[in-house]
């Protein structure tokens, strides 16, 4: 019952509190009771809970980790080259 | 780069970080060279590690510890008895979410009141007991509440909506209880004096912190000692948080950080916290299943609220009867992380998905059932 899942909001229904998001492809409504009157907007990515957006996803915070991770994979694939190549000078 | 809504899945499971993070680990582990336990405490967090089989991606010396955050498998059964006894009573629609339907109580699981004709539905989310109640004017609805500071505001929302559309007919049963009590019990006794366990870290919640913010964990970093990374729920997130717990204790730290800060502030989500604050005030007690009893570890409708909450109104057909596990589940010590679901003997023979004698094996978050159902145990 705990897992996010991330979506994009295609509506907003602000009379009822409502709002419509993709969620990869399924359409479904949720709650914005829990979100400050305004704070949402099309376009944005929320965490859908139970029906309920909980909080806005950022997207810097999100590029920062993206980021964080290419030079993470950066690193490995040095450290795998750099490997690759003193194995290849053993042989010689 | 511009995020698409697919980057937000996809690049939070990718195999190649996975495989990077998990050899920056065993490098950090190395330089650790002490064994350390590190306990997930959201069974969220569980599902992941066993689903992802990241128990295979760690250095010998580091270990994952299951901890309480399952709000299925902590319900105590004289909680899930109230339950059945309510469905029981005539004219009542009882309405829960999810896998609290199967968990076993004195008399049967909720799902054994349904066959008996009791009208038991569950819900994808609280918002459609409304509908539910609409459609049956002259039967009660009780909406059987349960989980953490996640779903206490939504809760919140739903009588909030109740009260405004002046909707008559909708109960609450409330079962709502609070992550840093718990996490207290683990590390203290009753008595302030320190608990023996195995935790050298905690893996903070993703959705708790989400509502009430990174903050509640700063005593477990200041006062316990023990370092706290709020860690968002995919496999990537999780490695990042293990990789970020094992720096902090090379490096002697222990601070509360978060991985997870795209979902998640120091201060949480402030709307959620006054809707919890508005409707419900702290319980003086909650006995925890396997746990025991934890002071102001649950919430309870204010009494303002009285008129909607059910267990007031039929407090005099509920029973105050504690009732005991099964001798053999040993459900209390993996909530406490002082075993693993195999250690249990009747894990996997007595006690299977189909057949749940411990709560841990009912829900899909509970560690027995995560064990059972990826079979990846280390």
């Amino acid at each position: 019952m705990c897992l996010s899942i991330p979506s994009k909001v295609v509506k907003i229904d602000e009379e009822n509190q409502m709002c419509t998001v993709d969620t990869m492809g399924i359409f479904r409504d949720a709650s914005l009771a829990m979100m400050a009157e305004g704070d949402v907007k099309i376009g944005d990515f929320v965490l859908i809970h139970i029906g309920f957006v909980m909080n806005k996803i950022s997207v810097e915070e999100a590029e920062a980790s993206l980021e964080t991770y290419r030079e993470i994979i950066a690193l490995m694939d040095e450290d795998e080259m750099r490997r690759a190549i003193e194995e290849d000078d053993k042989c010689q | 780069m511009s995020i698409e809504l697919k980057n937000l899945y996809d690049d939070f499971r990718d195999a190649k970080t996975i495989k990077a993070y998990a050899k920056q680990i065993a490098i950090d582990a190395k330089k650790l060279g002490r064994p350390i336990g590190i306990m997930e405490v959201c069974g969220g967090h569980t599902h992941t590690i066993m689903k992802y089989g990241l128990p295979q991606l760690m250095p010998a010396n580091v270990h994952f510890i299951h901890g309480p955050g399952c709000p299925v498998c902590i319900m105590p059964k004289e909680r899930v008895d109230h339950a059945y006894t309510l469905a029981m009573q005539p004219d009542v629609i009882l309405v829960t979410l999810g896998d609290m339907i199967r968990v076993p109580g004195s008399h049967g699981s909720l799902q054994d009141a349904r066959a008996k004709g009791a009208d038991v539905r569950f819900v994808y989310s609280p918002i459609d007991v409304l509908k539910i109640a609409r459609e049956n004017p002259d039967k009660k609805v009780i909406f059987f509440a349960i989980g953490f500071e996640t779903t206490t505001p939504m809760t919140a929302a739903l009588l909030e909506s109740v009260i405004k559309n002046d909707i008559k007919n909708v109960l609450f049963y409330i079962n709502h209880v609070t992550v840093p009590e718990v996490m207290t019990t683990l590390m203290i006794d009753g008595e302030n004096r320190p608990v023996e366990n195995k935790i050298d870290a905690f893996l903070g919640p993703s959705h708790v912190s989400v509502i009430a913010g990174s903050q509640i964990y700063e005593p477990f970093a200041s006062v316990y000692k023990r370092p706290v990374v709020v860690s968002g729920f995919e496999p990537v997130d999780v490695m990042q948080s293990i990789h970020m717990i094992l720096k902090q204790l090379i490096e002697g730290r222990s601070e509360v950080e978060v991985q997870y800060a795209r979902a998640v502030e120091k201060g949480g989500n402030k709307k959620a916290q006054e809707l919890t604050n508005k409707y419900f005030e702290k319980a003086p007690l909650f006995s925890w299943r396997g746990l025991g009893k934890v002071p102001k570890s649950s919430w309870q409708l204010k009494d303002e609220f009285s008129a909607y909450d059910a267990q007031k109104i039929y407090d005099s057909i509920l029973s105050k009867e504690e009732c005991q596990d099964h001798k053999l589940c040993r459900c209390g010590d993996i909530l406490k992380g002082l075993a693993t679901p195999p250690d249990c003997t009747i894990f996997g023979t007595l006690c299977k998905p189909s057949n749940p004698v411990g709560s841990c094996m009912v829900s899909s978050e509970g560690a027995c059932s995560a064990y059972y159902k990826y079979g990846n145990i280390k």
